[in-house]
């Protein structure tokens, strides 16, 4: 199992590497993501556009500026070429009201699609199971900020029932942080709940097929304990898989759309302000911090499915 | 009966018609009977088809009934409603709202453009890129799953890591980023030439990044298959390597393709309506719904209409296409084999 | 023991059951009117080609197979209580604490992601009231008495780290677990290779020996059957269309799809026959049986009567249960069947 995390945790490194290489090469490849010429400004001319260009390094060979870069954002340097600001701190400042958003939803989802896709798999082909399945569908169908829009008209402007979006943080108030909290978790999550509980429905109809469940029922367990034992169980390796991928993506930036309808200011939003105005240190920090994100929960999915279905553990101890 | 005994039976043709369609039935026909007897699948394909249509109709409303275009304001304009002088966008900025009028029957933006007209015409904005990067996502995943799932070894191992890679992007992030990116001056790699408000844009980025979501799922079931017979029997045969995978693999995972093409284009759709509306995706003159959504948000509070009614339009292209796929799999495999995820 | 032990009668008794299965090409009728009965301590036989009801026979027994899409009637009593109509509850009840099952397929019959030990306990602690530990002592016991080496240690092992003969072993320790009185095994040793299929069939005779369990073994092996059941009952197509007593079987089958069965069987004692037969062509579709006698389309020696079903009766005129469901005279079929001088379909007549 040591093994198995530690080879995990060098691939970890590995894809970051690569990512954070190729979006370093990318804003460089291309022309119009010129900084310098930028933050001169529109009537700079050639002289000072130099001088700009040899104040950030940007006359280095390419290497070279990689490396400065990845330096900075190791060692919390890093400004934006377009406001000043350190870029590290913009990030930290921005963790605890994205990750607010992120853990709530990511409970709504996980609590519903569980419940929607269990119910739905136990009455399949029954009025209920249709119901939940139209429902399932148009939440995968609804585009996430145009929800949040909708939401926000009706029952922040129309109704006036909850704030029109702003964070508060928890340490400030927990109540009012909830309050505003709960419309964009609830958009974040319907997504996900749709995806989720047909994933879970049918991983379900297909475990009910299993020999094992038979073997369960001709036990003599009642069907409540076949069902939540045994088919749930093990219906539930694929969705929580997936679940840690899905989670480190959607904190990993995911969550921009949401952040910006709500004006939430986390990551995604500091990160949709750098991309407005293509600040390239900011979009590398948090392009990697999202990286870092979606691998980390990726390798604890595979350490966690390791544990979850003890066949894996065997065959990768054995590696 | 001692099972060891019974004489085998090797069909050497190693076809894999022959595998499935003994009872003579072929297995699409099975599948045809399925989806026809699904009224509600049914129902949303064509459901799809009449948005598809709706939107192709775009120019003849626009001639005939609306009689502007899609892109051009009016805003000092007036029409007539019930004998009355209506301005399209009242001084105050608010434009016309939806009613039973010809012209503007949604209603009109804040240039005094023809709501429904856009409407169509961004449709086909819409319905296009998620086609068309359906088709990229479809061809790049089908040939790394082939290559991958076929050598095996270390073409498997690079092709694996490389979309390991793909999928650790924060795909919304590096969408943004590079839809932003190339809007302000397009692309220029060596021959390729690209237009910062090209489609193509759009249509590579939404491509590229589903590859991996396709192609994991595509090549487990390549490796699977690589352990059948009749692939040993077409090696023996000494067929080439490209003929056994477009001849002998691709054939058995078309039903694979089919559902999962469905559903990607409505992926694609939903994601090009969040990078068009962060400003990333369809650049103008070119509208999309998603655009449009991105515009009528700005006045959200004095007139809905303009973001309701493009989302509402996505939301049902979208539902369409994901309830008809739904059939799709249910019908082309009963035992709904098929995963969205790997 | 319960205090059943002094009732009479058939521990066991199905009557007239059928089960269909509602499908997308139509009502499949898997079992079409079988009828047995199980003796306490006895061995009964259930032997026919693969897809001819056996197995849905077995399950709908222990209520196994009911489902929004399957349509069974006839009755099953068990100690004269009806399980088709019973509850899900009373049916529960009688499931592995009366009545037991182990499977074909040992490698997936056991849930992977939950220890052998866990999956024996947990079906003690759904009948009796008895703590984790006791529970757990019990299996280390049950998996003692089937032959596990080390049983204190291979209890916490999970499935995949057990061999296929050792699931098919922890399978019936699962099933001896609440002491039932009738184990019906559905091919227990199809999936395993030749020698750990002796040992299995040994377990389960003397299980059947020493504890007095009733047992039920379905196969498609009449040299399984041979071995350790007392009475056989042949199947074919959802019906029965032979039984008896295991000699009776053996030495004066009646239905010559019985003959075809025992013509592919390879016997010790003879010398082996240089091309062994099959039963020539497939079994019927259960969608839409043939008229008549099933067996009719495959058979050599059908005439004009076996258009009409033949009943399943005695038509040998003794006072024994041997019964069949073959129109042809008692004396034409000692001609018909021998082949070689050993029993078999023989070939069509030219
Ligand atoms: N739940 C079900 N729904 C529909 N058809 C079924 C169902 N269960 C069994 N059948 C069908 O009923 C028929 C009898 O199956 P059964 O499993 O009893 O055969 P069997 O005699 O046990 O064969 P085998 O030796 O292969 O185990 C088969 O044609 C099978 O396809
Ligand atoms: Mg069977």
């Amino acid at each position: 199992m040591g093994r198995f995390i530690a080879k995990r945790l060098v691939g970890m490194v590995g894809v970051l590497f690569a990512i954070s290489v190729i979006v370093f090469l990318i804003f460089n490849v291309i022309p119009n993501s010129d900084p310098a010429a930028r933050i001169a400004g529109k009537n700079a001319d050639a002289e000072l556009i130099a001088r700009v260009n040899d104040d950030l390094g940007l006359n280095d060979p390419l290497p070279v500026q990689y490396v400065t870069l990845m330096k900075e954002i190791f060692t919390g340097q890093l400004t934006s070429y377009s406001s000043d600001l350190n870029v590290d701190e913009q990030i930290r400042e921005g963790i605890p009201a994205t990750m607010s958003l992120c853990i709530g939803a990511a409970i709504i989802w996980m609590a519903f699609a569980i419940v929607f896709g269990y119910l739905s798999a136990v009455r399949a082909g029954g009025k209920l199971d249709t119901m939940l399945t139209v429902l399932a569908l148009i939440g995968i169908s609804l585009p996430v900020f145009w929800l949040a829009a909708i939401l926000l008209y009706y029952l922040s402007f129309r109704v006036q029932l909850f704030p029109t979006g702003g964070y508060v943080p928890l340490t400030e108030d927990p109540a009012q942080w909830a309050y505003h909290l709960l419309l964009p978790w609830i958009t974040l999550a319907v997504l996900f709940i749709g995806f989720y509980s047909r994933l879970l429905r049918s991983s379900m109809l297909d475990v009910m097929n299993e020999d094992y469940v038979r073997t369960a029922r001709a036990k003599g367990l009642s069907e409540r304990q076949v069902r939540t034992r045994h088919v749930l169980r093990n219906s539930l390796i694929p969705i929580v898989t997936l679940f840690g991928l899905d989670f480190g993506a959607v904190v990993g930036g995911g969550a921009i759309l949401t952040e910006t309808v709500f004006n939430i200011n986390g990551v995604g939003l500091y990160a949709g302000e750098a991309i407005g105005s293509l600040d390239l240190p900011p979009l590398m920090a948090v392009t990697m911090f999202g990286a870092f994100f979606i691998v980390l929960f990726n390798t604890i999915v595979d350490i966690l499915y390791a544990y979850l279905d003890p066949r894996i553990r065997l065959g990768s101890s054995a590696v | 009966m001692p099972g060891g005994e019974v004489p085998l039976h090797l069909d050497l043709s190693g076809s894999a018609v022959g595998l499935e369609g003994v009872e003579g039935r072929s297995p699409w026909y099975l599948a045809y009977l399925r989806l026809r007897r699904n009224k509600v699948a049914l129902a949303f394909g064509g459901l799809f088809i009449a948005i598809v249509l709706f939107c192709l109709a775009g120019p003849l409303w626009a001639t005939h009934v609306a009689g502007t275009d899609p892109n051009t304001n009016h805003i000092t304009d007036t029409i007539e409603i019930g004998g009355e002088e209506t301005d399209v966008v009242a001084p105050n900025g608010t434009p016309l709202g939806p009613g039973l009028h010809a012209k503007y029957l949604l209603g009109a933006d804040q240039n005094g453009r023809d709501v429904m007209v856009r409407l169509m015409y961004g449709g086909r904005t819409s319905i296009y890129i998620g086609v068309v990067a359906a088709l990229v996502t479809t061809f790049f995943a089908v040939l790394v799953a082939l290559l991958a799932g076929f050598y095996r070894g270390w073409t498997d191992s690079a092709l694996s890591r490389f979309m390991d890679v793909i999928w650790a992007f924060p795909v919304l992030l590096l969408g943004i980023a590079l839809g932003t990116a190339l809007a302000v001056g397009g692309l220029k790699l060596g021959p390729i030439v690209i237009a910062g408000d090209s489609l193509w844009i759009p249509i590579l980025i939404i491509g590229f990044v589903y590859v991996p979501y396709m192609a994991r799922p595509l090549r487990g079931e390549i490796l699977a298959l690589r352990e059948k017979e009749f692939i040993e029997a077409a090696t023996a045969q000494g067929k080439g390597s490209w003929r056994i995978m477009f001849t002998e693999l691709m054939p058995n995972i078309t039903s694979t393709i089919i559902v999962f093409f469905t559903l990607n284009i409505a992926n694609n759709m939903l994601l090009e309506s969040a990078l068009s509306f962060l400003g990333a995706g369809v650049q103008p003159p070119n509208a999309s719904w998603g655009t449009m959504i991105a515009d009528g948000y700005q006045t959200i509070y004095t007139a809905p209409h303009l973001t309701i009614v493009p989302g509402l339009m996505i939301v049902l292209t979208v539902l369409s296409l994901n309830v008809f796929g739904d059939g799709l799999r249910d019908a082309l495999d009963p035992r709904a084999k098929i995963r969205l995820e790997s | 023991m319960s205090p059943r032990a002094t009732a009479s009668g058939p521990l066991l008794s199905v009557k007239d059951l059928e089960v269909g299965f509602a499908t997308e090409d139509g009502l499949l009728k898997a079992v079409d009117g079988v009828s047995f009965e199980l003796a306490r301590g006895e061995v009964l036989g259930i032997v026919g080609e693969s897809g001819c009801g056996k197995s849905v026979t077995a399950q709908t027994v222990m209520g196994l197979t009911r489902s929004s899409n399957a349509r069974i009637s006839g009755s099953v009593e068990f100690n004269g209580a009806d399980l088709i109509e019973a509850s899900d509850d009373d049916l529960r009840k009688v499931r592995g604490e009366s009545i037991a099952m182990i499977f074909q397929d040992p490698m997936t019959s056991l849930n992977p992601v939950y220890k052998v030990g866990k999956q024996i306990a947990e079906q003690i602690l759904a009948h009796r009231d008895v703590s984790d530990k006791e529970a757990r002592d019990r299996a280390i016991e049950l998996l003692r008495d089937v032959g596990i080496p080390h049983p204190e240690r291979r209890i916490d092992d999970y499935p995949y780290e057990y061999s296929g003969g050792m699931r098919q072993r922890a399978m019936v320790a699962m099933a001896l677990s609440l002491e039932p009185e009738v184990l019906i095994a559905d091919e227990p040793t199809t999936a395993l290779d030749v020698t750990i299929q002796a040992q299995i069939l040994t377990l389960i005779e003397q299980l059947n020996r020493d504890r007095d369990l009733a047992v039920v073994l379905i196969t498609h092996d009449l040299g399984v059957v041979a071995e350790v059941a007392d009475r056989v009952q042949v199947m074919y197509a959802g019906q029965v269309v032979e039984r008896g007593t295991l000699d009776e079987i053996f030495y004066d089958p009646q239905h010559p799809y019985t003959w075809g069965l025992l013509g592919s069987l390879t016997r010790l004692d003879r010398p082996r026959p240089k091309r062994l037969p099959q039963i020539a062509g497939q079994p019927p579709s259960l969608l839409s049986p043939p008229g008549g006698c099933r067996f009719r389309p495959r058979c050599p020696h059908a005439f004009e009567q076996c258009a009409e079903l033949p009943s399943l009766e005695g038509r040998l005129g003794k006072r024994s249960e041997h019964a069949d469901r073959c129109w042809l005279q008692p004396k034409e079929k000692e001609s018909r069947r021998s082949v070689d001088g050993r029993i078999g379909l023989g070939a069509p007549a030219a």
